[in-house]
């Protein structure tokens, strides 16, 4: 005991070293991001030319709103694996809903105008069942998110028939196609609300206050925090993140297919993990999984630039998650639980 | 203790429980307790685990409502369960568990949830942590994670928490039971000064010393009920321990009954010039069949680290140790168990049991091959195992089925005893083997390990409680990672402790 009191002290004096610390482990990514821009570069210099590099970003904002969804999650100490249907399901139901009857299934209830709002509505209406599932009627988490994840594929391909909807009004393509000041819309969209995060998790009460659920649950409440209000909040806010990422999805193709966003969930945890967001709750941060999924994004980028097959991409895809989570194991050296 | 003296001038009572009780399903937890405690007092509340000190606690603090019975603060009504805030202000409690946040800095945890409004100000909150911990001259780096923290540390930060709540009322529930002696006595210090600017301690403690040392006035409770409230003056150990334990027993007089193991015998274990590097050096003790001896030493000795490198949960850098005449590969518990040895590790709680498997399952753990062959386990074999350690370890439980995180600490800690000794090991080594459980659990759990030398086991004991080194035949002192002295059997308390302190005379 005494040799750690002394130990302790030591700190105290020289006060930079634990918050920088702190600071690179958020950075853990960056070195690697620079090796994958300079071997992208040997590679192909179109790598780094910016057309390639907007592409990069643009292909991985939509996911990428998963990501954060998912790692807000994570931070409270839970999961939810249902976010890649969310990102199917709520644009889909919006597009079953506008569609008139013919060529794709439809409904056409609703005028192309509603498109958005339902797109959202669904989006948190899934978060919300969520939570009642999870905070009020305390089920487990990951066996009630991997129901929803079925169920919600399932509705997805019950009502658009297992077909794709095309077609699709304006509004509904606006988003994930415009172009703001030289940038696509989606990029500007996944970079503000990263910000957002950002700022809220690191300097407001509420982004606090999912630290310290995540941390450990019983002192959060004796802190006075409303663990189950905060804990629902994110369910929902996550599964709304998970819809307008699917809608930008959406826009980009122009088309809401059945499988949008299959298998979708297994890089999202991927990226989180690289990104150093513990699956255990209370640890990582939000710049950290963006860092996580940009990584991922530009190391398919350059294999396909180097013209690897396509057939192989999928086995490359696993190596490449193991290789990016041995380098963040390495860079940050800390255990990965 | 003249706070007792102003205590009984008609002082109010900071906090008052009145005719409480409290019933959990069938079991009744609290059957019509009162507790007053005086302002400005330290008030100790002992009984043995089971004897509804925790349930009082919580209701004391708000976590759960009484059944019938009323607490107040400062002749207040308490208030609504719902306000914790009001609560916060009134009391509170510095749990064993961690009520930390283990990743959020001290400084964050120190004011969660009361950050301020609006955005976080980080230089100013910790400008705020640094003045409230240096207020109350507690010397920890208020960016340091909360996990990098020491117990003493981390109780430190709770105890100050608390106060900048307002409250000026605080509950250390087992403050000592994971710290050293000379940490026992800073905490000591801090809780008398404390007590001088206005603050007041209930007290929760096994040690008995500790209650004589510190407190000003004791209150006991057994099954449920409260039996005795006195200034700690005027009640005597004994009749102490009779309030407690509800008969006339002495404290611990084990070994006694032991006849010294007759000399000549080939030692069980050997350790020869074991060291890893920067926590001890060069430890050599031998251990024959039937005889108990002690490893003492005060935290940062390196004797839990002799323990875990003799065991195989660590790996020395330096020497050998040799069990039943054996060498086992270093580092490998599984070459240790084979060899014929059994351990109760320091930390039940981490490395002792697996909380929702029952009794016999955690007992029969380290021997599978008994259970049946071929790698198939026994259900009935195992039950009959688990029943045996039961009755042997007088250990209070529904049957060998009952998962162990539903027993007593005391309790949980006999499964951990009874493990140890399934596989009839030829040494047993015991670290910290009687860490917070009661005077008759003490007892029991001694008294095992003298009879398993009775029976010509070699045992080592591992631990600073001097309870636990009573029963050896010789204790070994180790200081700052090398051995300082060795002690016959009737050695002095002070002279063990001066020996653990590293003061010569």
């Amino acid at each position: 005991m005494t040799e750690t009191q002394t130990a302790m002290a030591a700190p105290a004096r020289g006060r930079i070293t634990a918050p920088r610390l702190a600071r690179l482990r958020d950075l853990a990514l960056v070195p690697a991001i620079i090796v994958i821009a300079i071997v992208g570069y040997f590679v192909n210099p179109v790598f780094l030319h910016w057309d390639n590099l907007v592409n990069v970003l643009q292909q991985q904002s939509e996911i990428s709103l998963l990501v954060l969804a998912e790692a807000l999650i994570l931070i409270c100490g839970r999961m939810d694996l249902s976010l890649e249907s969310t990102f199917g399901l709520a644009p889909g139901v919006a597009a079953w809903l506008v569609l008139a009857p013919g060529v794709t299934h439809g409904v056409g209830w609703l005028s192309g105008a509603w498109s958005i709002p339902v797109t959202l509505v669904i989006g948190a209406v899934i978060g919300w069942v969520n939570g009642l599932l999870i905070v009020r009627f305390r089920l487990n988490g990951f066996i009630v998110t991997l129901g929803m994840l079925i169920v919600l594929r399932g509705l997805l391909t019950g009502i658009s028939g297992g077909k794709t909807f095309f077609n699709l009004p304006s509004s509904m393509i606006y988003l994930g196609n415009a172009v703001w000041l030289g940038l696509p819309a989606s990029i500007w969209i996944c970079l503000v609300l990263y910000a957002l995060a950002i700022a809220v998790t690191g300097y407001t009460r509420w982004g606090r206050a999912l630290y310290a659920i995540g941390g450990n649950a019983d002192a959060a409440r004796a802190a006075g925090i409303r663990v189950d209000r905060v804990l629902w909040g994110t369910l929902v806010l996550a599964s709304l993140l998970a819809a307008l990422g699917g809608l930008l999805l959406t826009g980009r193709l122009a088309s809401v297919a059945a499988s949008q966003g299959n298998g979708a969930i297994f890089t999202v945890f991927a990226a989180a993990v690289i990104g150093g967001v513990s699956l255990n709750g209370g640890k990582g941060t939000i710049f950290g999984a963006f860092t996580g999924i940009l990584l991922l994004y530009m190391i398919q980028n350059v294999l396909t630039l180097a013209g690897v097959p396509a057939q192989w991409i999928g086995a490359l895809n696993g190596a490449i998650i193991l290789i990016a989570l041995i380098i963040s194991r390495i860079t940050s050296g800390q255990a990965q639980e | 203790m003249s706070h007792s003296a102003s205590a009984a001038a008609g002082v109010r009572p900071v906090a008052a429980a009145h005719r409480i009780s409290k019933r959990f399903g069938v079991t009744v937890a609290l059957d019509d307790v009162s507790l007053a405690v005086d302002d400005g007092d330290i008030h100790a509340l002992v009984g043995r685990n089971g004897a509804g000190k925790s349930t009082l606690v919580s209701i004391l603090t708000g976590l759960v409502p009484p059944d019938s019975g009323t607490v107040e603060f400062g002749g207040e009504p308490a208030p609504p369960l719902a306000d914790r805030e009001a609560w916060r202000q009134r009391v509170a409690c510095v749990y064993q568990k961690l009520t930390v946040i283990p990743s959020l800095s001290v400084a964050e945890n120190l004011f969660l949830n009361r950050q301020g409004r609006g955005l976080i100000s980080w230089g100013s909150l910790r400008r705020r942590a640094r003045e409230l911990l240096d207020a109350w001259e507690v010397d920890v780096d208020v960016r340091a994670p909360a996990e990098r923290l020491t117990v003493e540390q981390r109780q430190l930060v709770e105890i100050a928490r608390a106060l900048s709540h307002g409250s000026r009322f605080i509950i250390l529930d087992e403050p000592t039971a994971q710290l050293d002696g000379q940490a026992i006595e800073r905490l000591f210090a801090r809780m008398r000064s404390l007590r001088e600017s206005g603050v007041t301690f209930l007290f929760i403690s096994h040690h008995l010393d500790e209650v004589y040392e510190v407190c000003d006035t004791v209150t006991v409770m057994r099954d449920a009920r409260h039996i005795v409230t006195s200034p700690v003056a005027e009640l005597g150990k004994e009749a102490l321990v009779t309030a407690m334990t509800g008969e006339a027993t002495g404290l611990i007089a084990l070994g006694a009954a032991r006849s010294a193991p007759a000399g000549g015998a080939a030692p069980v274990l050997t350790v020869t010039g074991l060291g890893v590097p920067g926590v001890f050096e060069d430890v050599s003790l031998t251990v024959a069949p039937g005889e108990i001896v002690g490893l003492a030493g005060a935290g940062g000795s390196g004797k839990m680290a002799v323990g875990e490198s003799i065991v195989g949960l660590r790996r020395a850098a330096r020497g050998t140790v040799e069990i039943g005449g054996t060498t086992p590969r270093p580092g490998s518990v599984p070459a240790a168990l084979r060899a014929g040895l059994g351990f109760v590790p320091q930390d039940r709680h981490r490395e002792g049991l697996v909380p929702g498997l029952s009794i016999a399952e955690n007992t029969t753990l380290t021997v599978p091959e008994r259970l049946g062959r071929f790698g198939f386990v026994g259900p009935r074999r195992r039950d009959e195992l688990g029943a045996k350690a039961i009755g042997d370890l007088d250990i209070k439980a529904a049957g060998p089925d009952q998962p162990v995180s539903a027993l007593s600490g005391g309790n949980q800690q006999k499964v951990v005893m009874a493990r140890a000794l399934a596989g009839d090991p030829k040494v047993l080594v015991l670290m910290q083997p009687t860490a917070g459980v009661d005077v008759k659990a003490k007892e029991t759990l001694l008294g095992t390990a003298s009879a398993a030398a009775t029976g010509g086991a070699g045992v080592l004991v591992i631990s600073d409680d001097l309870d636990d080194l009573r029963p050896c035949d010789r204790v070994i002192v180790l200081f700052k990672g090398a051995v300082v002295a060795e002690m016959p059997t009737g050695w002095a308390d002070h002279e063990l402790i001066a020996a653990m302190e590293g003061i010569r005379d």
